[in-house]
């Protein structure tokens, strides 16, 4: 059954978009990530303009996040101080990055930067995961291990406005947060993506916070910075489809539902080994596609719609 | 019936020949109605399960000749971009922009149009892709305009929104035709005009401009319209969507 997006101007199986919305809400609901970084590529792979499906992806990220929230907010997991904090730089972030995005736009380059963007960032975090997941395998074959410190103490805990949060167990520059917040609100502005899959690992490596407090803390502020992206992009770019948004969100829903059951069963690493390398084949497919001589030369852009 | 003639190019060049040759069309005594062409419907309705939608065109001619039809869509303002190869990746490297191309063209004839018109008359009412005239934004001229404008209207072809081929106009004894035209589904909205001229000896002797409306109806025409009419107020209501379906979504989880 197709269903016409108003915004993107093209008619997609509903299914195909329902369950998209299920795969990626499946795996925020085992790994806690936001998952934009695979909704976004998806939604363009199955012809969703890249423009429309990065700003959607931002409008069914606020929903996504502010119920994953209220799950951890319940468990008492966020650290609002921080939150607030990462706020401030993600919101000016978020600002800048969707004038780089109408920039970019106008100079032809948008598709490029996207997809550039998700091999690069795709790429890492794929890498990571893999060798992260595969360490950790081979670890449990040989129990034991070194205790660490709680964190490593580095010239960041130099610099100026030091600020304790309570939540976090934490005494640092509230500088460190802002930036952090202002990184990820660029990417969230130009890629569609929440930035979990940025934010959660820097907050638990540079900024030395407690695991337990990072998912929600993290979703807090991208709720924020998506709500931001989506009212900046439907106001300059007009490529906000809420259509599209909401059938996302409905599967996104049935999806995490049944991947918290299924997180508490399945094996993490194993599951973290194949998600690493979903994440690195898509990052391989989207690489692909830049360097292959693309079967048309040409493409027409219409001004203004 | 002619008079609707005065109306189609607005303000382009070769606009003043046309116009003087509508009004000596208008004028010719013979040729009052020449041609009476009618569409089975003036409004496509482009609506959620929307897979593309085709009209008959159909009408009556004082005599024998060969009719041709026009359908175009408003015009539009298209970039055409060529991807290069650069550090070994295809970029959008250079770029050519055109200020008027049909944002849907395509053209039916009761007979191969270099039969049915000499190539100045195809040329003066625009009839046929090579007639299109397109217009670099930038006042430019030469080969690479040329060169881009063909790969326009290749990658609109491809899109099926220029008619590759030309589709044929059957007649029904002498005078009366009927053809049936295509739109696809990704076809542009707007006020088209559906142009039909008739032709003697590969001139053009009389025509009529019929319009045709394409536009989206029901709920994603209320959302497109209102999201490019008040563009602060439909980000606002998306984003409050979200979080409403945000909340609701997070109640099944309670006490998890």
């Amino acid at each position: 059954m197709d269903i016409y997006l108003p915004i993107a101007e093209v008619s997609l199986d509903v299914f195909l978009l329902l369950g998209i919305g299920a795969g990626v809400g499946f795996l925020t609901g085992v790994f806690g990530v936001g998952g934009g970084f695979l909704l976004t590529p998806l939604l363009i792979f199955i012809g969703v303009p890249p423009a429309v499906a990065v700003a959607s992806s931002a409008n069914q990220l606020v929903g996504a996040s502010l119920s994953g929230v209220l799950g951890h907010w319940r468990r008492g997991n966020v650290d609002f101080k921080m939150g607030a904090i990462l706020l401030l730089g993600g919101l000016a972030g978020s600002g800048l990055g969707v004038w780089l995005f109408t920039w970019l736009k106008r100079l032809g380059q948008i598709e490029l930067t996207i997809s550039l963007c998700f091999v690069v960032l795709l790429g890492i975090l794929g890498s990571l995961m893999a060798i992260e997941s595969t360490r950790a395998l081979l670890r449990q074959r040989r129990p034991g291990g070194i205790r660490r410190k709680l964190h490593q103490h580095n010239w960041l805990h130099g610099l100026p406005l030091k600020t304790r949060f309570r939540r976090s167990k934490l005494y640092i520059s509230a500088l460190l947060p802002i930036a952090l917040g202002f990184a990820v609100g660029v990417l969230s502005a130009v890629l569609g993506i929440g930035g979990g899959f940025v934010l959660v690992p820097a907050m638990i490596y540079t900024l030395g916070m407690p695991t337990a407090v990072v998912p929600g803390t993290s979703l807090l502020q991208i709720i924020f910075v998506a709500a931001n992206v989506t009212f900046l992009q439907a106001y300059t770019n007009r490529t906000v489809d809420a259509v599209l948004a909401l059938v996302l969100l409905v599967g996104g829903v049935l999806g995490a539902q049944i991947g918290s059951r299924f997180g508490t069963r399945l094996r993490g690493e194993q599951l973290r080994f194949l998600l690493a390398l979903l994440v690195l084949a898509i990052a391989a497919k989207l690489a692909f596609d830049l360097t292959v001589r693309p079967v048309n030369l040409y493409a027409v852009t219409t001004e203004g719609g | 019936m002619n008079l609707a003639f005065a109306r189609r190019g607005r303000s382009r060049p070769g606009c003043a020949v046309l116009f003087c040759l509508a009004l000596a069309l208008t004028a010719g005594p013979a040729l009052g109605d020449a041609v009476v062409a009618d569409l089975s419907s003036h409004l496509i309705a482009i609506s959620s399960g929307f897979t593309g939608a085709s009209v008959v065109l159909f009408g009556a001619t004082d005599g024998p000749g060969d009719i041709i039809a026009v359908v175009r869509g408003p015009e539009r303002e298209m970039t055409v971009w060529r991807k290069g190869k650069l550090a070994g990746l295809w970029v959008n490297a250079e770029s050519m922009t055109y200020s008027n191309v049909p944002s849907f063209y395509a053209v039916a004839a009761s007979r191969p149009l270099d039969e049915a018109l000499s190539p100045g008359a195809a040329a003066l009412y625009r009839i046929g892709t090579a007639n299109l005239k397109l217009e670099s934004k930038l006042p430019l001229t030469g080969e690479r305009v040329q060169r881009f404008a063909k790969a326009l209207i290749e990658e609109q072809q491809r899109a099926g929104l220029i008619s590759a081929e030309i589709r044929k106009i059957a007649f029904l004894g002498e005078r009366l035709f009927r053809v049936e035209i295509f739109f696809p589904a990704n076809v542009p909205t707007g006020d088209y005009r559906v142009e039909v001229f008739l032709a003697k000896d590969r001139d053009v002797v009389g025509g009529q401009t019929t319009p045709l409306r394409v536009e989206k109806v029901g709920i994603d025409a209320q959302v497109s319209d209102f999201a490019s009419r008040e563009a602060a107020a439909y980000g606002a209501i998306a984003v409050l969507t979200a979080v409403v379906a945000g909340w609701l979504a997070s109640l099944p989880f309670r006490g998890v």
